[in-house]
C-alpha cells in the first residue's frame, strides 16, 4: 500500500543526493569569509528545512487522522515526525559544529533558528515516550494526532516568538543564508535542499512500508495461531508436566 | 454547552474548596522556590532581568503542578467514564478544565506575587501593578489553555506525572519568552516599559491561537 513508485523514488534520491555532494564540493565557490566549513551550509539548512516541514506534515496528517479516523494517517503522522526528529538531531549537531567553527562558540543564544530548533526537538522528543505510554491503539493514535496538530501549530508560533524576543534585545548582525549569496551557491543550495527532501519522501516511504508490513505480518500470525488452534483443539487444552512452570514470554 | 460548563467547573470548584489540595500546593511551592533562588542566586534583593526571570520560571513550575492534578479526581475515582456518558459537548469538559485553571492560577498569583516582592523584589511593585496584572492574566489565559490541553492528553498515559512537565514547559516557552520580556522593564528601576504592548499582543495572539487548537482537537481525547 505504501510501497508503490519507491524503486523509481529511490533511484531520483540517489540521483539527486549524488548530484548535490557533487556540486557542493566540486561547483559552489568557497565562502570568502568562511572558507570551506562554509559547504554546512549545504547540508544544515536543507535538514532543518525539511525537518519543518516533516513536522508540520506530521501535524496536517494528525488531523486528517482525527477527522476521518483512518489509521493510515497516524501512521504516516508517526513516521513523518519519528523520521523529523532523527534530522533534528543532526540540525542541531552541524549548526553546533558550523557556530563552533564561524563564531567560536558551540551554542549561540542568539541565533534564533538555532534556538527555536532546540525548543521545537525537547517538544517532540515527547511524542514517542506520550505515545508509547498509552495501551489502547485507538487512544493511542488519537491521541499522538492531537500532540501532532497542537505541537505543528506551536512550531510557527514559537519561531515568531524566539525571532521577535531577538529583534528587540540584541540586532541580527549574522545572517546565514543571506539575499546576497553569488547564484551558484543558491543553485547548490536549491539543488541539495530537494535532495534532502527526496532523501526524507524515499525514507518516509521505507519506514512506512516496513511498519505496514509488520502489522501486516502480526495480523497474519495471530490468524495462523488461531487457525491452530481451531484445527487441533485437544492438543494444548492440558499442558505437559513442568511445561507449565514457566510462562511463555516473561 | 455553558451549563454544562458550568456545572463541572462548580464541581471541580467545590472538591477544591472541600480537598484544598491544588491551589495551597502550588503557592507554597512557589514559595519555597522563591527561597530557593534566594540562596541558589545568593541575593537578597533582584530585579530587571532576573526577577522576572524568576518570577516567572517559579509560576511556570507551579503550573506543572496545577495541570498534573487537574484530571485526577477523574482518574483516580471514575469520575471520567461518567463525564463521558453524560449527552454534553466533549468541548465543554475542557472549558470547565480551562477555567478552574484559570482560577487556580490567579489565586497562585495572589499569593505568590506579593510574597515575591517581600522576599525578593528589590524595586516597588505598588507601581507597576497595573501593568503586571495585565501580563499576568494574558499569559494565564494561555497557560489554561494548553494546560487543560495537556492534562487531558496526560491522563491515559502510563507515565502520567513525568508526561505532564516534558510536554508543557517546552509549549509554554514563547509564554516565558514574551512575560518575562514584558515583565523586565516593569521590575527594573527607571526603565519606561515602551515594548508593553507588543508584547501583550503577542500574548493575545498565543493565547487565541491556543484556544482555537484546543477546541478543535480536545474532542477527540475524550471519545468512547
Amino acid at each position: 500500500m505504501f510501497g508503490k513508485g519507491f524503486a523509481p523514488l529511490s533511484i531520483l534520491t540517489a540521483v539527486a543526493v549524488a548530484a548535490a555532494a557533487a556540486m557542493v564540493f566540486f561547483y559552489a565557490p568557497l565562502d570568502a569569509d568562511q572558507g570551506f566549513i562554509q559547504k554546512i551550509f549545504y547540508v544544515h539548512v536543507p535538514m532543518a528545512i525539511v525537518g519543518l516541514l516533516g513536522f508540520v506534515a506530521g501535524g496536517i496528517f494528525g488531523f486528517q487522522h482525527l477527522r476521518s479516523g483512518d489509521r493510515a494517517h497516524d501512521l504516516r503522522s508517526y513516521v513523518a515526525i519519528h523520521l523529523s526528529i532523527v534530522l533534528a538531531v543532526g540540525v542541531l549537531a552541524t549548526g553546533a559544529i558550523w557556530a563552533k567553527a564561524s563564531w567560536g562558540h558551540w551554542w549561540v543564544w542568539s541565533e534564533p533558528m538555532l534556538t527555536s530548533y532546540l525548543i521545537i526537538f525537547l517538544l517532540y522528543c515527547c511524542y514517542q515516550p506520550l505515545r508509547f505510554s498509552i495501551e489502547d491503539p485507538d487512544r493511542q493514535a488519537r491521541a499522538a494526532s492531537v500532540f501532532a496538530v497542537t505541537a505543528g501549530v506551536f512550531v510557527p508560533v514559537n519561531f515568531m516568538a524566539v525571532r521577535a524576543v531577538e529583534s528587540v534585545t540584541h540586532p541580527r548582525v549574522l545572517s546565514t543564508a543571506g539575499s546576497g549569496m553569488p547564484a551558484e551557491m543558491a543553485v547548490t543550495f536549491l539543488v541539495s535542499l530537494v535532495a534532502m527532501a527526496l532523501l526524507f519522501a524515499t525514507l518516509w516511504k521505507l519506514e512506512l512500508s516496513g511498519k505496514q508490513a509488520a502489522i501486516e505480518l502480526r495480523r497474519l500470525r495471530a490468524r495462523l495461531e488461531l487457525d491452530a488452534e481451531r484445527s487441533e483443539p485437544l492438543a494444548d487444552a492440558r499442558p505437559a508436566p513442568g511445561a507449565a512452570a514457566v510462562p511463555a514470554g516473561q | 454547552m455553558t451549563r454544562a460548563a458550568l456545572a463541572i467547573l462548580g464541581k471541580d470548584l467545590r472538591i477544591e474548596l472541600r480537598t484544598r489540595e491544588s491551589v495551597p500546593a502550588m503557592a507554597l511551592f512557589s514559595v519555597t522556590v522563591f527561597v530557593l533562588f534566594h540562596y541558589g542566586l545568593d541575593r537578597d534583593s533582584l530585579d530587571g532581568a532576573i526577577a522576572a526571570g524568576v518570577l516567572w520560571v517559579t509560576l511556570l513550575l507551579a503550573t506543572v503542578l496545577g495541570v498534573s492534578r487537574l484530571f485526577v479526581t477523574e482518574r483516580e475515582q471514575g469520575g471520567l467514564d461518567g463525564l463521558l456518558l453524560a449527552p454534553i459537548d466533549r468541548t465543554a469538559v475542557w472549558v470547565a478544565k480551562a477555567a478552574a485553571l484559570l482560577l487556580y492560577l490567579l489565586l497562585l498569583e495572589v499569593v505568590a506575587v506579593p510574597a515575591f516582592a517581600v522576599l525578593l523584589l528589590g524595586t516597588d511593585l505598588l507601581a507597576v501593578l497595573p501593568e503586571l496584572v495585565a501580563v499576568l492574566v494574558a499569559a494565564d489565559v494561555g497557560l489554561a489553555a494548553v494546560g487543560a490541553l495537556v492534562a487531558a492528553l496526560a491522563v491515559e498515559t502510563r507515565a502520567r506525572d513525568l508526561i505532564v512537565p516534558l510536554l508543557l514547559l517546552p509549549l509554554v516557552v514563547p509564554v516565558i519568552i514574551a512575560a518575562a520580556a514584558a515583565t523586565e522593564p516593569l521590575l527594573a528601576p527607571a526603565q519606561r516599559p515602551d515594548e508593553l504592548g507588543r508584547w501583550l499582543l503577542f500574548l493575545g495572539l498565543y493565547d487565541v491561537v491556543f484556544i482555537l487548537v484546543s477546541v478543535a482537537v480536545f474532542d477527540f481525547l475524550l471519545e468512547d
